[in-house]
Parts: structure tokens; sequence; C-alpha cells
């Protein structure tokens, strides 16, 4: 078990059983356009159950720190926003890893579909309370999971936990929910690149109905500054950034096979 | 071609009226941008002169050739032109590329100053004559000023004010001249001055010669077609003319004046009708339309003033404010966009980007789609030009013929001019209220009646009641400058040329200005919700602010310091409009500093946000620098809250972008950014410029200006090539927020 399992689980249980409804954010950007479709108020919350080695908010990941903030004046600040939205823009929550924050997250999705606001949830999609059930098959609009790696020990070495086996039960969870969703996946060379993940990638989802999208992420490394300033250690530094060629290669094996991929 | 056989007929065939001619004739144009054609070899061997003139004039210190001999006038010079041969659209302001000339009648010690900056003298004679026979508006101004309004212009609470330059602003409709010629247009100003009759009031005779110098500069303006081979006294005859002849009407005007801003009103969807008849007669094709636009846009580029130095202080990289208005909606719902506003915005790819004209967008949420992908679009590759909410300015003055005055201010064509006023410093106006009347920086006693604060932590509502003193007073000072401005400029230096092309009496507007309001909010925001020290020096004036907590900054979507910025611009307005205005002008506000805000933030101390002395302020409206974190929109959204009936003569905000942070492909970002024009839009604001920019870009263009001859970047209701920008400017613009999130 990794040393930071229990300290989440206390995290969990504590945002839980808080009485208020308040989320514990890292940051607020109201102009996402990476986040989700059109224009976004991503709510960045604090706390992430992962420590992937490549993470590009590594400042999100302490399960201390991070501002309470009362739901309604996020609520208020998506209002405000509803002239940008357009047909498909909306609220999504990252993080970090939202889910921890399940119980907040419940009524502040209800609040914002009581708006006509759309919702979306950028997860990892590990967390299986039963509040993140809900909101995966019932409350979100759109659940943007984070495939991480095509197998158990892959994805041991990326997060630094296992966990391939719960993501894909909460993804099945959304597709019998019908309900849409996108797959992220990160091209890291040498580890997530091989044409036998690419192919894990194709016989495990290209059959999903409610699969929407399939977003390719170049692996990049941009969010080292953040680590060093943390006095922590980035342990991909010696990864090199994909080739255009390798990207290009990935795109075109998976393109055939999902109704919509596109590369970040 | 006789227009009323040719055009639908209405009210503009009885009298003045290009609006209705508009409203009858305008073919709205819904498609794509496909249709535009590159071009002419013409028009590229021209741009090519022009290219290697700005060369030079860059090189020769911002000055290429200017003329000593000859005091500017509609019939001053000879014809001039770039490559005579190759123009379709024809005239220069002097008889040569980009060579100034003088306008003395604004202030003669300025055109003195500018030439002796380029170890030049005006000639003998035109020194005498302004030394000792003719009076100046600079030197009425003085003569007139008080030594409070002198305290209070030198100390930096007023800056920037026409007292010694040209007000400018005033836009005539230029389009009059094409619709009617010059003989139909001088019948019904003589017509106007018969029925201007007693009793003899001061209004009265100065209307009178008013009317009557109006029409003189009509006789010149057809003899200045004259030395260009045009009849002007007749309308124009097919789509050609119609470009010339409204480019002479408005080079009219700027032979005539050296206004701060000369605004070209609202020209394109105008000569739209013309053009499309030729087209649809079969007498020209696209790529001929396009390339009297291409032409007649070159030539406003190479417009010109003579400025000194100082001037490029408060209005830097030597701007013309050649502003053109393009999109809205009639009044009847249909859109006003035509093949030539897209040919307008095509002048940025057959020309590349530019500064000037300066093109602002009449932005509506039913303006059809493929304009608003198409102005994305320009924008995202040019950062050239603005945008204005249509939406709001024709709904709140019922009008739909209208122009933009200088940056952001709204002028309906023909019928309405506006008096310009520059700007009060209001964040100077709060330290007088923390210093008992007295400016922060000399101890001069500015305004009595406050008293000293004693306490250790500034109290809100003390604070706040003060302010309240210092604005009224201000407010009374400015007012008193402004109406002596603009008796004086109407006495010596009357707009004749743009005014002939105006109603006889049309509505006037006084534009006031404030500077400095986002330094202000955050101040009372920061007295407000956490606790601010003022230190103070051995005379009580306050050197420094010690702030303990934190406390909401203007920017981020967040009512507490937000509702402070709205509520002092409501006030301060108010406080404006209690007070007689000059010709019984209504006061009108706006919140815009050109790029004094450079200047502005060097005059005033440290602030209690927590800004050093002598630091810039934001431009505009604009939250202060850095200070908006929670993203674009949430910092849009808090200039988005100044309501419009506050400040009717608008309100600046600057947004600047990084590309990647629009979105991931061409096409999401010109999608993301249409929407973000509709949502700011949809919130009632007023006014943006886009700058869809790298910082890298402009790090470069710092260091190798000779490889970035054309970079245009919005600075604050107008652009400037960065390269003409002073090192000190061009900091600033380093300094703002880049949006940059992904």
């Amino acid at each position: 078990m990794p040393a930071g399992l229990n300290c989440w689980h206390a995290f969990v249980l504590n945002s839980m059983s808080s009485t208020e409804n308040k989320l514990i954010v890292h940051s607020i950007e109201s102009f996402g356009t990476h986040d989700g479709p059109g224009i976004r108020l991503v709510v960045f919350l604090q706390g992430c159950n992962l420590q992937c080695k490549y993470c590009q908010n590594a400042d999100t990941i302490a399960l201390k720190g991070g501002t309470p903030t009362e739901m309604e004046s996020l609520v208020k600040r998506a209002v405000n926003m509803k002239t940008y939205f357009g047909d498909d823009g909306g609220v999504t929550v990252s993080g970090g890893e939202p889910m921890l924050q399940s119980k907040v997250l419940i009524p502040f999705f209800e609040a914002l579909k009581k708006e006509g606001i759309h919702t979306n949830i950028d997860t990892n999609g590990l967390i299986r309370i039963p509040e993140a059930k809900q909101l995966i098959s019932e409350l979100s609009d759109l659940v943007m999971f984070d495939v991480k790696a095509t197998t158990e020990e892959g994805f041991k070495t990326i997060t630094g936990a296992k966990g391939l086996g719960r993501l894909l039960e909460n993804i099945q969870l959304r597709e019998q929910s019908k309900k849409p969703y996108w797959l992220r996946y990160v091209l890291v060379p040498d580890y997530t690149d091989s044409e036998e993940s690419l192919r894990w990638l194709i016989e495990t989802f290209s059959g999903n109905k409610y699969l929407e999208k399939l977003e390719i992420l170049p692996y990049h490394k941009l969010g080292i500054y953040k680590w060093e300033s943390l006095g922590m250690d980035y342990q991909f530094k010696e990864i090199k950034e994909n080739t255009p060629e390798q990207i290009e290669r990935a795109f075109e094996m998976l393109k055939p096979h999902f109704k919509d991929v596109i590369v970040k | 071609m006789d227009l009323e056989n040719t055009f639908k007929t209405g009210r503009w065939c009885k009298v003045i009226e290009v609006k209705d001619f508009v409203t009858l004739n305008i073919t709205p144009y819904t498609g794509d941008h496909k249709f535009l054609e590159g071009p002419t070899a013409r028009t590229s061997k021209l741009w090519d002169i022009c290219k290697e003139a700005l060369k030079e004039e860059r090189q020769n210190n911002g000055l290429r050739d200017v003329d000593v001999n000859v005091v500017s006038g509609l019939t001053a010079f000879e014809a001039g032109y770039i490559d005579k041969e190759s123009e379709v659209i024809v005239g220069l302001q002097t008889d040569k590329l980009l060579k100034r000339a003088m306008k003395p009648y604004g202030g003669y010690n300025v055109v003195k100053k500018a030439l002796s900056e380029h170890g030049l003298k005006p000639n003998p004679i035109i020194h005498e004559s302004f030394s000792k026979y003719t009076k100046t508006h600079n030197d009425g101004v003085f003569d007139a000023y008080t030594d409070e309004i002198r305290k209070f212009r030198s100390l930096g609470f007023l800056t920037g004010l026409p007292d010694n330059y040209a007000r400018g602003r005033i836009i005539g409709d230029y389009r009059r001249v094409a619709l009617y010629g010059i003989n139909r247009l001088i019948e019904a100003k003589k017509e106007d001055l018969q029925k201007i009759t007693g009793p003899m009031s001061d209004a009265t005779i100065r209307l009178r010669e008013e009317v009557s110098e109006q029409i003189r500069a009509l006789s010149d303006m057809i003899e200045m077609g004259n030395i260009y081979g045009l009849d002007l006294s007749r309308p124009a005859q097919n789509a050609q003319e119609a470009v010339q002849w409204t480019y002479m009407a408005y080079l009219a005007a700027v032979k005539e004046q050296d206004g701060a801003a000369m605004s070209l009103g609202s020209v394109s969807s105008f000569l739209d009708i013309f053009i499309e008849k030729d087209i649809q007669d079969g007498k020209i094709t696209e790529t001929d339309a396009q390339e009297y636009i291409d032409q007649f846009v070159m030539k406003l580029r190479m417009v010109r003033h003579l400025r000194m130095e100082a001037y490029d202080q408060i209005f830097a990289g030597d701007p013309t404010w050649v502003t053109e208005s393009i999109g809205g909606l009639l009044i009847d719902g249909r859109s006003k966009v035509t093949k030539t506003s897209f040919r307008f915005l095509n002048t940025l790819y057959n020309l590349g980007p530019s500064p000037e004209p300066n093109i602002t967008i009449l932005w509506s949420k039913n303006l059809p789609k493929g304009f608003k992908d198409y102005c994305a679009k320009v924008s995202i590759e040019t950062s050239s030009i603005q945008y204005e909410n249509d939406d709001l300015m024709r709904t709140s003055s019922n009008c739909d013929d209208y122009g933009i005055a200088c940056c952001v201010s709204m002028q309906e064509l023909g019928k309405h001019i506006q008096f310009f006023g520059a700007r009060t410093n209001l964040a100077k106006t709060l330290l007088l209220a923390i210093n008992s009347g007295r400016c922060e920086n000399t101890g001069t006693q500015m305004v009595d009646g406050i008293p000293f604060i004693e306490e250790e932590y500034l109290d809100y509502d003390k604070v706040i009641a003060n302010f309240k003193i210092a604005m009224k007073e201000v407010a009374r000072v400015y007012n008193e400058a402004m109406n002596i401005i603009h008796f004086m400029h109407d006495k010596y230096y009357y707009e004749k040329a743009q005014m002939a092309l105006i109603d006889t009496n049309p509505k006037i507007n006084i534009a006031y200005g404030i500077a400095g309001l986002s330094i202000v909010a955050d101040s009372l925001s920061a007295i407000k919700h956490a606790k601010v020290k003022p230190i103070r020096d051995e005379n009580g004036l306050t050197v420094d602010f010690e702030i303990e907590g934190d406390f909401p900054k203007y920017g981020n979507d967040d009512d507490r310091v937000d509702h402070i910025a709205r509520d002092v611009v409501e006030h301060f307005n108010l406080e404006l409009e209690k007070l007689p205005v000059y010709k019984n002008a209504m006061p009108t506000m706006s919140v815009l500093t050109i790029t004094s805000n450079v200047v502005y933030g060097k005059k005033t101390g440290a602030t209690p946000d927590g800004r050093a002395k002598g630091v810039a302020f934001a431009p505009g409206a604009n939250p202060m620098h850095g200070r908006d974190t929670h993203g674009v929109i949430a910092s849009l959204n808090s200039v988005a809250k100044i309501d419009y009936k506050d400040s009717k003569d608008g309100i600046s905000n600057t947004l600047s972008v990084v590309p990647k942070s629009l979105g991931a492909t061409p096409e999401m970002r010109i999608e993301n950014l249409v929407r973000t024009l509709d949502g700011y839009f949809g919130c009632n604001a007023q006014h943006l410029n886009v700058n869809v920019l790298d910082r890298d870009t402009l790090l470069h263009a710092m260091e190798h200006p000779e490889d970035h001859p054309q970079l245009t970047i919005r600075v604050s209701g107008y652009a400037v090539n960065f390269v003409r920008l002073t090192r000190e400017q061009q900091q600033e613009v380093l300094t703002r927020s880049f949006h940059e999130t992904m």
C-alpha cells in the first residue's frame, strides 16, 4: 500500500463528514479552453490520491493546503459566466482528484444543473465511494477519465499505486449509465506509447458506445518547475518529449477505431 | 449617373441624411470571407514605396520630412502622389508622401518645439505672424486659465488636456461629399444660415459666424479637388469616385486639423452600395473593388501630424486615430455587414497588419456568423482590431448610424459632436482624501475642507467621506478647465471643414475621463477588507502604505471590490453631471487612458493598494497588472460591472492572450474568441481590445525592431506599431497580464 493511501482515505472521510458545503480549492481558471468542450470555468481542487511522476500540477497533490470555498460562491461564478458558455461550455472540476470531494460535488452539480449549466469531471477514475459512483452514473453531464497506463504494472510505475481495475469498473459504470464520456491518454515515450499499449486501448474501449472522444496528450515537462519549487524530485526528467512522428503514428493507429480522436 | 434614378429614393433626396440612403440601399452580406481577393500589382507597388518611406521615417527619428514654409490648409499644397500611374485613389496631406505640415492654430509653441526637436525652425514670416499678429487656441486658453486650474494641471491631477493641441474627436460625415456633391451641401448650409436670425445673442452670432466659415471651407474643398483634377462639386458617379470623394472629404479634415483623434466614421457599408451597383452592372470586378479599398486604406495609413516629443507620453507611437467602425445592426434588425466590411478587414492581409486605420467592429450577438468568425480570425492573426458593443450602444441611444470618436466614444454621424476632455487622475484624487487635501508629492494645498486622518489604520468610512469631498472639488476644477478649452478652441481653431459636413446645430457631449480606476478600487478594497497603515513623512504626507492581511482585488469577478469600482464611477460621473457646460453640452465620462497610464503613474505617489510610487497604472478600466488571477473571463466580468449609463463616453478594456490559451486548434481559437466576445458584450460591457500574442514575440521585437516593422498591438482604445513605442512603454506592455493558462 502506498504511503499516502491512509492519508487520502482520511481526507475523503474528512471532506465527507464535513457539514459545510465547502470545496477545498487549489485555484480557479475562468477561461478553460482545454478541459472539456467550449469555454469552461475550471475549478482545480486540492489533493490527490495518486502521485503521477509527470504530474503538471504537482502543487495540487498535497492533501493539505487549498482554500475552503463556499459552494455557493462557485455557483455564482459559473452563473456569471453563462453568457460565455454558448451551447457546450460549462463547469469542469479538476485537480488534484476532484472525486475525493464527491460529497460536496453532489450539491454543487445539482445547483449547477438547476441553473442549466453543463458539468464535467476530470478524474483519474479510481474513487469508488457511493457519492463518486452517483456523480459518474447520474449527475455529471460529462466525465473525462484519465487512462494512465494499460497494465497494472505500468499504472503503478506512473502513478505510484495500482488502480487500473478500479478505473475500468468506473468507466464501465459510466458506459452502462448511457452518458457521454471522454478518455484522456498521456503518450509517454517508452512507457505508454508502445504498439501493444495502443492495441490494448483499441481492444478495451473501441466498442464503447458512449465514449465520445479520445484525447491524446503528448508528454511534456511544463510542470517541472512546480516540482522543483516544492522541493520534490521529478523522476521523469530523462524522458524526452514525443517526436511529431511518434504522435502521428499513435494518432493514425487509434483514429479509425474511435468516434473522435484528437491530439492536444 | 443620376443617383436619385439609380438608387432607392427616400428622405435622403430631400434633406442631407446619408443614414436614410444607407438604410434603403444596403445589401447585407451573410457569407464568409472566401470571395476576397489579394492586392493588385499596382497596390503592391505602392505599398512597397510606402514601406520604404516608413523605414526612412523610423530611421529619421520619426520624421521623414516637414514643410516649414507653409501653414497647412485645404489648398495649401500642390497635388502629392505616391506613384501617380499606380494610384486609383489619390490625395496626400501635403505634396509628398509622409511629409508633415505645420498647423499652428492649436498652439504655435508646440509647432516650434516639434520643429526644434529636429533642428528646424518655421519660416521667419510665419514666425513673425504667429508671434505678433495671430492668436492661437493655446494662447486663448492660458489667458483664461485660473491659478487653480494651472495648479491641478501642473501637478498631474488633470493631464493631457487639449489646451495646447487640437481637440479632435469630431467626425465629419465624409460620405456626404460622395452622395450629394459639395454644391448641394453649400446650398443647404446657405439655407441654414438664412434661418439663423435675431435677436443676436452670443450663441446666435457665434453660429452665424461658424456656418459662414463652413461655407467657405466647402468652397475650399471644391478647390482642393480641382488640384487633383476631381470635380467634387457634384456627387460621385461610380464606386471609384465614391471612395475617392469620401477620402477627399476626410483629407480636407486632416489638412486643416491635427486633432488628437481624427476618426473616419463608418464608411464601409456606405461605399459598398456604390461598389455593389458597379459589380451588378458588370462595370468592375471584385479585384477592382478590393483595389479601391486597399488604396484608400493605404492613404489613411499615411496620415501624419507634426507632434512634439512630450506628446508621445500621452499618445505613444504617433497615432492618428483614423477610426473606422464596421458592422453593427440597423434598428430594423438587419445586419450592416456588407462585402465591403470584409474588404476593409482584408486590407490587414493585403497590406499587412497596421494600427491605422483604427478598425473597430461594432459587435452584435446577431451579426452573421461568417463575419464574426472572420473578425476573430483577423484578431488572432493581426491583433489589429477592437470591438465595441453595438447592442448596448444602438439600443441605449436608438441610433444605428454612428462612428467611434477616437478610441471608444460613440458619435452619431453628421448629427452629433463631442468635446474631448482627456482625463483626471482619480488615484491622486484618492490620495487627496488621505492627505487632508494636499498633493502627496509636493504638499501643495489643492482642496480645502478635508480633515486630517489621524488614526494609525485607515478607516473606510472616513476615507470615503473625504474622497467624496475631493471628487467634488476635482470635478469642479476639471469642468472649469474644459469650458475654457472648448470656448477657445471654437474661437481660434474651429473645425470648419468637418463641421461643414455635420448638421448646423448638432448635439454635443462633453467627454470627461478618469484614469486609475483599478488602483482606486483596490485601494478602497484594501482599506475595507484588510488593515492599511499609512506611512507619513515629517509633513504628514503619505509616502507608503503597510497592508496587513489580504483583500479582494478588482479583476476576479468578486463583487466585494467590483462594486466599489462601479460605485466610484457612478459617483464621480454624478459630480460632473451637476456642473454647467459650455454650449450646453451633455456631460459624459469615459474610463480610458490611451497610453497616459504610464505618465499618470509617474506623477502619483504610493497608493493604499500596495502600488509603489511612480508605478504605471493599468490602462483604461483594466484590472491592475497581474492581480487578475482567475483567468480571462473573471477579469472581463469585473470590468463589465461598470455601468455604461455612468460612463457613456466609453469603458476601455484591453485583453492580451497567448494563442494557445484560446484553444488547441485554429478553429477552436476562432470559436472561443467569438464566444468570449458574445459573452462579454452579453454582460453589457462596452469595449474590448484583443491582442493574441506571445510575450516572446514582443521581446524579440524589442531587440530586433527591424524584423518587426508592422508588428501591431492594441494598447488602450487604439493600436500602435510596437517598435514605435518608447522602451519604457514597451516594458509596461510586457508587465501587463498575458493570460496564458492552458
